[in-house]
This record gives structure tokens, C-alpha cells and sequence, in this order.
């Protein structure tokens, strides 16, 4: 099927179940939350080498933030929710606590629960206070600019990683506009986050590679370099450049939101041909077919 | 949800001991029999009908009426539900309660929420002395919820509180915080002489500078963030006139004390 001139191939993305939770920084100002939310999710891109996956979801106007002051909502998926609680106590200690005037807060309501500030009170060696208020447990670990506030438990919840685009363009500028036209309209969808730089991957990868040790290597397919002596190149003929958008949502309602938004927008930017990642629907347990996205209505959310 | 209202037609006397007006005692009973429950007098045992008139059946929501200030233990042990008395209330009230709410419209006596462990107690007036305190002889008092305080407080505020929270809107006696375990206490007015002795753990923040125990050092002035969860609970529940934006922004001296315990509770004094 084709919206506009391009071609959206019939075919799906295939997401997995991760295990999410969300982070609430606020700062005396934006700029200091928006520093520690950098920093806490730097080398977050994706988990097979970094562990985890992890993005800035959006900015909260003070009057919506637990404290009233400028906030920052941050996305962390990890493969298990066995894992998260390390990685939340690890990026929060050393890059939340450490940045001024910054508290840190549990965003996601749920049952299932990890102690994190009930960890890190110990770098308070001691003269760490716990508050109890309205049934919201805090912990005052004090630093040498005052205190850093941050609640005793963070909810996680079952989440979705992997929801995929890959875009096609007949020049390098061309498929990047429709990547981040795309990226940018996916990214506004609530409990979505891009974890990977402005949201656009170059460098997709495949499942293996011809040295034993690599559990991925570059997706030869999709390189357009490669479209003479790759076997299983897919790259036509006046294509030069692909880029793929990786989506992780925190249900999978979410997903195929951003998915649709990121068909029509890349459509919109002169994208040559939108198709998407799987592995034959063996491994994932989600599948999001492209057409079934794409003819819904432009405007309306799924 | 259907409310039972308890309208005072005969004044008592002497203190009428009325623990049996709380939800739980009163659910499910007919007019006739919330009338019946025994009440004492006094030293005399007498029914709830001869001092109220009863209206609905017992219920969740609880509506009292007329001057109260010579009943006592009003909403004892109560853990759910509501009880709105319009009028001035006596001691106790609130003793040992876990859950629901009790609303004064008036002033209550001495001993509010004693030793209650969750739910909560507004006072619209002035409150006496031992406002969420333990009983004499007892290690610890309130473990848990809320007790807030529009008007004025007097002596003992949270004496060996464990946990929980305590606000006044006015002015405190003397002793806020004494042998204080942990919680928190927040006064808005000007507290009296020697808060917090003998405090173990805990927070006794004031909107006014303090006299200060000389086992208590000053460690600092800062801007402690935690404080502002109290204080927009406090806007949020009818201090707003009182609460300002200065008060959620500013700085506060701290003092940490008392030396003769732990040394480990804090009393803090806004600044500017």
C-alpha cells in the first residue's frame, strides 16, 4: 500500500515484553533537571550492550510534579525485572544524587514495586531521615549542598521494547527528514520514549554475525553499501540512505500509537519506503503490522 | 451514604464518657438502639438516648451537634468512616483511632488523638494540652496520621510521638515535641519554651523563630525540600490562608538536638 508516493511494506514490527519504570526528576530549574536526566540516561540505547534502555519521556510544569518545581519524566526498560532495581539505584546514585538541587521520584503507580531510595539512604551513613507523609515514604540523604530527596520505592510494570520503523530515502537528507518528522511525532505520545540519539538509529542490527563471539553485527540488508555484494540486501535501486526508529512503550496501546504517528509523518517527509524489523514473529510477543497501522486514520488515535 | 445524627438535648453535668460513638459501635444499629448504648455518667452508667437524640440508623457518617465540651473520647478506636461534630468537643477525642476522620467544628479539649496510630483529626479552634500525645506512663504516643490544629494548642504538643504528623495553625504552648521519637510537627505561630526536650528523632518545624533549648546546636540555614510536602498538604487542607508561597520557597535555621538523647531530631525555624 502507498500513502502519498511511499510504499509501506507489508510487513510488522516485533516488540518484546520489558519490564519499565518511570522517574521523576525535578531541579531548582529546568536546566538542572534536564542534567540529570541526560546523565542518567546516557549509554542507555539498548540493552544488548548497555543493559537498558532508557529516554526523557517529557517535561512536567511544576504544578504537576511532587515537589512543584520543574520536573523531567525519564523512561528506564530493562529484559527483567530483576535487573531494574540495580540499574534505577546505580543511574539515580550516581547521576541524580550527584547533580545540584535535583530530588528524585517514583512516576509509575503500581503493585509491584522496587525499593530504591530505601537502598540508597545508606550514603547517608547514618544521618539519613525517613518521612512518612500521606502514605508517600521519603528519604533525606544529606550532601554537601543539603539534602537530596528521593521516595523509598519506585514502581515498574510489564513493558514494550522494540517497536520499530525503518525508513527508506532517496538521498541521505531526504530519509533523515522522514526519521526525525517521524521520531519527533512518535516521541509525543504519552509513555513512549526514543532511546536512541534524537531518537534515529543508523546503524540497525541483525541477530549474529560471522565471528562467533558477536551476538549482533551490522545489518548488511540494509546497507546501502552493500547492495552489490550482499546476498540478502533489500536496498532498491535509488535508495541511498535507511535509518530505523526504535520505540519502547509502556503498554502496547502506546507503541502502535507512535508507530502510526511515525508512518504518516515519514510519509509526509518524502520517505521512499517505511518497513520494519522482525524476526518472523518467533521471538517477540508483539507484533505490529505496518498496514493495519497505516490505514487508520491519519488524525485519529488508535 | 446515610449520616446518623446525634443532637445533645440534655447537657451533662459532669463528663460523659461516650467511647461507643464511632462507626464501628454505631454500624448497623437502629435509632433505638445507638439510644440504648451504655454510656458513663460520670461514675454512673446511663444509655447515649439520655443525652441524645438519635436520628437514622448507625451508619459510616456521623453527625453530632450541640456543646460537647463535657463529652469525652469521642471517635475512640474508631478506623473508619467520619465523625463531624458541630460545636465545641471534651477530651480525648480521637483516642487511639486508626483510620476514617474526625471533624471539629469548634474547639476541643485536652488529649486529642491520643496514641492514634492512622486517619485523621481536623480541629477548626483552638485544641488544650497533649494534642497527639501518649498517656502518662506510656513509651510511645501517636504512630501514625494526621491531627491538624487550625487555631491555637497548648503544652506537650506530640509528646513521644512515634510517627505521623501534627499541624498547628496558631500558636503552641510549651514542650512541642517533648520526647519525641519521630514524626513531625509543624507550628505556625510561635511555640513556647523548651520544644523538643528530650526529642530522640523527628522534625518540629515553626513558621516564627523559637526560644531554643540549650542542648540544641544550630547546624544551618537551608532550604529543605521535604518540608514542602507538608506544607502543600497543609495548603491543600485549609491552611492556605496561612501557608504562603514564601513559606514553601524560603529557608530555615536548623537545629539539631537534643543533646541529652540521640541528638538525631531536628527543629526548624523559618528564616526569611
Amino acid at each position: 500500500m502507498k500513502i502519498n508516493k511511499t510504499e509501506i511494506v507489508d510487513t510488522f514490527a516485533e516488540a518484546f515484553e520489558m519490564c519499565g519504570a518511570r522517574v521523576i526528576i525535578t531541579a531548582d530549574t529546568k536546566q538542572w533537571a534536564r542534567a540529570a536526566a541526560a546523565s542518567m540516561t546516557g549509554f542507555a540505547t539498548s540493552v544488548i550492550r548497555c543493559k537498558l534502555e532508557a529516554a526523557v519521556e517529557c517535561e512536567i510544569p511544576e504544578e504537576d510534579t511532587p515537589d512543584r518545581r520543574p520536573g523531567i519524566s525519564v523512561l528506564l526498560f530493562t529484559m527483567s525485572n530483576k535487573t531494574i532495581a540495580g540499574q534505577l539505584i546505580d543511574r539515580i546514585g550516581q547521576c541524580v544524587m550527584t547533580c545540584p538541587t535535583t530530588a528524585c521520584y517514583n512516576g509509575l503507580e503500581s503493585d509491584n514495586k522496587v525499593i530504591v531510595g530505601g537502598k540508597l539512604r545508606y550514603f547517608g551513613d547514618s544521618y539519613q531521615i525517613s518521612k512518612l507523609i500521606d502514605g508517600r515514604k521519603l528519604w533525606r540523604i544529606p550532601v554537601m549542598e543539603g539534602e537530596f530527596l528521593i521516595d523509598e520505592s519506585f514502581g515498574i510494570q510489564p513493558a514494550v521494547g522494540g517497536g520499530n520503523l525503518i525508513i527508506f530515502g532517496v538521498s541521505k537528507n531526504i530519509a533523515l527528514r522522514a526519521a526525525i518528522a517521524a521520531a519527533n511525532a512518535m516521541r509525543e505520545v504519552a509513555g513512549i520514549f526514543l532511546p536512541f540519539p534524537q531518537g534515529v538509529v543508523r546503524s540497525g542490527s541483525k541477530i549474529g554475525a560471522r565471528y562467533k563471539k558477536l551476538i549482533a553485527s551490522t545489518n548488511d540488508a540494509y546497507c546501502p553499501t552493500l547492495r552489490s555484494i550482499s546476498s540478502n540486501t533489500v536496498v532498491p535501486d535509488k535508495v541511498e540512505a535507511i535509518y530505523e526508529i526504535v520505540a519502547d512503550g509502556l503498554d502496547e496501546d502506546a507503541v502502535k500509537e507512535a508507530m502510526r504517528r511515525g508512518i504518516h509523518a515519514a510519509a509526509d517527509k518524502g520517505a521512499m519506503l517505511i518497513t520494519a524489523g522482525n524476526y518472523g514473529g518467533k521471538l517477540g510477543k508483539y507484533n505490529f503490522h505496518l498496514h493495519e497501522l497505516a490505514k487508520s486514520n491519519k488524525n485519529k488515535r488508535i | 451514604m446515610s449520616t446518623t445524627l446525634l443532637k445533645l438535648h440534655t447537657p451533662p453535668q459532669v463528663p460523659l464518657e461516650t467511647e461507643v460513638i464511632s462507626p464501628t459501635s454505631l454500624s448497623g444499629l437502629s435509632e433505638s438502639g445507638i439510644e440504648h448504648l451504655q454510656v458513663m455518667h460520670g461514675n454512673v452508667k446511663a444509655k447515649l438516648g439520655d443525652f441524645f437524640k438519635v436520628t437514622g440508623k448507625g451508619g459510616s457518617d456521623i453527625h453530632l451537634e450541640g456543646d460537647l465540651s463535657n463529652v469525652k473520647m469521642i471517635g475512640t478506636g474508631m478506623s473508619t468512616g467520619k465523625i463531624t461534630i458541630d460545636g465545641d468537643v471534651g477530651m480525648h477525642v480521637g483516642m487511639g483511632m486508626s483510620g476514617g476522620e474526625i471533624l471539629v467544628h469548634g474547639d476541643a479539649g485536652d488529649w486529642v488523638g491520643p496514641e492514634m496510630s492512622g486517619g485523621r483529626i481536623v480541629v477548626k479552634g483552638n485544641a488544650g494540652h497533649m494534642v497527639g500525645s501518649a498517656y502518662r506512663g506510656q513509651p510511645a504516643g501517636i504512630s501514625g496520621g494526621e491531627i491538624f490544629i487550625y487555631g491555637n494548642a497548648k503544652n506537650e504538643i506530640g509528646n513521644s510521638m512515634r510517627r505521623g504528623f501534627i499541624a498547628i495553625g496558631g500558636n503552641a504552648g510549651d514542650f512541642t515535641g517533648v520526647n519525641m521519637l519521630a514524626g513531625t510537627i509543624i507550628v505556625a505561630g510561635e511555640m513556647g519554651i523548651r520544644t523538643g526536650a528530650g526529642m530522640k528523632r523527628g522534625t518540629i518545624a515553626s513558621l516564627q523563630s523559637a526560644p531554643m533549648l540549650p542542648t540544641f546546636e544550630y547546624s544551618c540555614t537551608y532550604h529543605p525540600l521535604f518540608l514542602r510536602f507538608y506544607l502543600i498538604r497543609l495548603q491543600e487542607n485549609g491552611f492556605r490562608r496561612i501557608i504562603q508561597d514564601k513559606h514553601l520557597n524560603g529557608k530555615y535555621k536548623r537545629y539539631s538536638g537534643d543533646g541529652i538523647e540521640l541528638n538525631r531530631g531536628e527543629v526548624l525555624l523559618f528564616a526569611r
